[in-house]
């Protein structure tokens, strides 16, 4: 657990970068700093590893004061990730990774040996681990230096915009693979961004800062999106903010049964008569492939002439996902899938909605004793007994 | 004379002898290695020291400034005026030495500092940040990647005082630019011209080694290479891989 107690930077000149700022960040989770521009995040971050020292207040990783260590020692045990991945132009990929391992003085063939597993780990061939960071796509040199920062297997980590300096698709593909690292690391991690729509995705917990240093809330996802401490968190939520809340709402939705036809060799096998404009076209194992106008199925062969027209739900998933399946079907349906894909039904956007109307009362006792509980797990069906 | 001058350049007599053309060689080579290893051993700390903490960057304009002074004087004032305080061989060398070195800091120097001051801002941060210490940032990361720049610095030293130790001869240093002044001296153009490609041909072989030892030495990561240009934007495919 990392805590910082009113912790406050003033840089010479007077500007107060971090003002008087209490937080903890629990271990295990991730942690964001969100803020505009000059709200001292980043700031924040680097006191944590003393890259930059406070000017007052105390800061603890794991009741352990962090001013009474060695500051270069104290880094090494933390993995520290910033935007660009900082990697050093001058060592191959493999022996980037490896700096910390033999930093400490770690066995050479062993920490090259590891810096492999790791490479492979961040989804990186290990064969690219002879090149040089210049000869990497920028998304590629990102999660170089994730590797590099977990090489010693670090409980903390730090993170400044780590994400920041790829493309959309590259990014959002690279906050994928983070979460699903974390999942399978359980790091206690401090996340430093300006966007707020990654700090909602991958935090467990969401510090807001505003200009000043001043911290304006902090709250999980769903909090944030559902309560907002001030106009100036509100402001910064920006637009949808109801509807991107519904992400964090799982709940049953009523699943209908829907009539498919089988897309085989080509070919639509018995096209049985429906009188539905639109008919759901699925493969042989039962996985949705696409809506076919109904007077039009004798025509089809591949499934690239269907129109998948929207997102598929799954059923455990979100009451945003289903929403956004049934409005982003030509058929106004949207199909439901379970864990492995295959079609378990269709939704309907009114059924939906009776769903989240029905969930708006209990709200107010419901969130506070549900702490943390985003990623819509199951707790918060409606018809679970109160 | 294309005769005549390969006639001096092969003939086996003005390779001999204590005067000869090896000699004066070996001699040049000599005062050059010399020079610039005393102004590398001045320039490469100072330049490491300036680019690392960020202090004292005047020293870098301040030497970027001498090289505006005209060497050939400050050459000719030195002897005169440290000359007569010296003895033996010592009485031209030192103060010939004094000025090459003085020529061979600056570019050293500023190739140095700005190799260091080039460094990715991000690299550095992020060997602060996994703990390095400032030497260990200095001697593990600041040095390799300035590495290509302080080669530079070297080389251009190393024929700025190629060519100006030819005209050191002229106050007696000896080396190639002998056989240049010599000539003049008695006409012997074919000796002037033979001179003149001796030390034509020296700045090359040296510029040359110094590309081989860049070669040797400077990781190939910091190179350009094929691989560069497609680093720079993601693409779809690089993305899957």
């Amino acid at each position: 657990m990392i805590r910082l107690d009113r912790v406050t930077k003033q840089f010479p000149g007077g500007t107060t970068a971090v003002d008087d700022l209490s937080l903890t960040a629990p271990t295990g989770k991730i942690t964001v700093l969100v803020g505009p521009s000059g709200c001292g995040k980043t700031t924040t971050l680097r006191m944590i590893n003393r890259m930059i020292e406070p000017t007052s207040g105390t800061i603890t990783i794991d009741d352990q004061d962090v001013s009474a260590l060695d500051a270069a020692e104290l880094r090494r045990g933390i993995g520290y990730v910033i935007q660009h991945g900082g990697l050093f132009p001058h060592r191959t990929v493999e022996r980037n990774v490896a700096s910390v391992p033999l930093l400490l003085g770690h066995d050479k063939k062993k920490s090259i040996a590891r810096a492999r597993e790791l490479l492979e780990l961040v989804g990186i061939d290990p064969g690219l681990g002879r090149r040089y960071p210049s000869q990497l796509s920028g998304g590629q040199q990102q999660r170089v230096g994730v590797a590099r920062a977990l090489a010693a297997d670090p409980p903390v980590m730090l993170m400044d915009e780590p994400f920041s300096a790829v493309d959309p698709v590259v990014r959002e593909q690279l906050q994928d693979e983070f979460l699903r690292l974390q999942g399978e690391l359980g790091k206690t991690i401090v996340l430093v961004t300006h966007d707020i729509d990654e700090a909602i995705k991958l935090g467990d917990h969401i510090a807001v800062l505003a200009v000043g240093g001043r911290l304006a809330q902090v709250a999980s996802p769903h909090q944030l999106l559902t309560h907002p401490a001030d106009t100036f968190v509100a402001d910064f939520l920006g637009k949808d903010r109801g509807y991107r809340a519904l992400g964090f709402d799982g709940a049953e939705v009523p699943l209908h049964h829907e009539s498919t036809v089988v897309l085989r060799d080509g070919a639509i096998t018995d096209p049985a008569p429906h009188d539905d404009p639109w008919t759901l076209v699925v493969d042989e194992s039962g996985h949705p492939l696409g809506w076919a106008s109904t007077d039009r199925l004798g025509q089809i062969t591949a499934s690239d002439e269907l129109a998948l027209g929207g997102t598929l739900a799954r059923r455990d998933g979100s009451l945003r996902s289903a929403l956004d399946a049934a409005l982003s079907s030509p058929s106004r349906r949207g199909v439901v899938v379970d864990d492995s894909g295959t079609l378990v039904g269709t939704c309907r956007a009114h059924q939906v909605l009776s769903v989240i109307e029905e969930q708006e009362r209990p709200e107010e006792e419901r969130v506070p004793a549900h702490e943390g509980g985003e990623g819509g797990d199951d707790g918060l069906d409606p018809r679970a007994p109160r | 004379m294309i005769g005549t001058i390969l006639d001096w350049l092969l003939s086996a007599q003005t390779w001999q002898g204590d005067d000869g053309i090896l000699a004066r060689l070996l001699e040049h080579i000599g005062y050059t290695l010399l020079v610039v290893v005393i102004a590398a051993a001045i320039a490469i700390p100072l330049g490491l020291w300036v680019g690392h903490t960020g202090r004292g960057r005047w020293l870098v304009s301040g030497a970027n400034a001498v090289r505006a002074v005209p060497t050939l004087g400050l050459l000719f004032a030195l002897v005169l005026w440290l000359g007569p305080r010296l003895s033996g061989e010592l009485y031209f060398v030192l103060p010939s030495v004094l000025v090459l070195v003085l020529l061979a800091v600056p570019p050293i120097l500023s190739g140095t500092y700005s190799g260091v001051a080039a460094v990715d801002p991000a690299a550095r941060d992020a060997a602060r940040g996994m703990g390095m210490t400032g030497r260990q940032v200095l001697r593990d990361v600041e040095l390799p990647c300035a590495l290509p720049l302080i080669l530079s610095g070297l080389s251009s030293a190393m024929l700025q005082v190629v060519a100006t130790a030819t005209i050191a001869a002229y106050v007696g240093l000896g080396g190639l630019g002998r056989f240049i002044i010599d000539g003049l001296a008695v006409q012997d153009y074919a000796q002037t011209a033979g001179g003149a490609i001796l030390v034509a041909l020296l700045a090359l072989v040296l510029e040359g080694l110094m590309a081989a030892i860049q070669r040797l030495v400077v990781s190939p990561g910091l190179t350009d290479n094929p691989g560069r240009q497609r680093s720079r934007r993601p693409s779809l495919r690089s993305r899957t891989t």
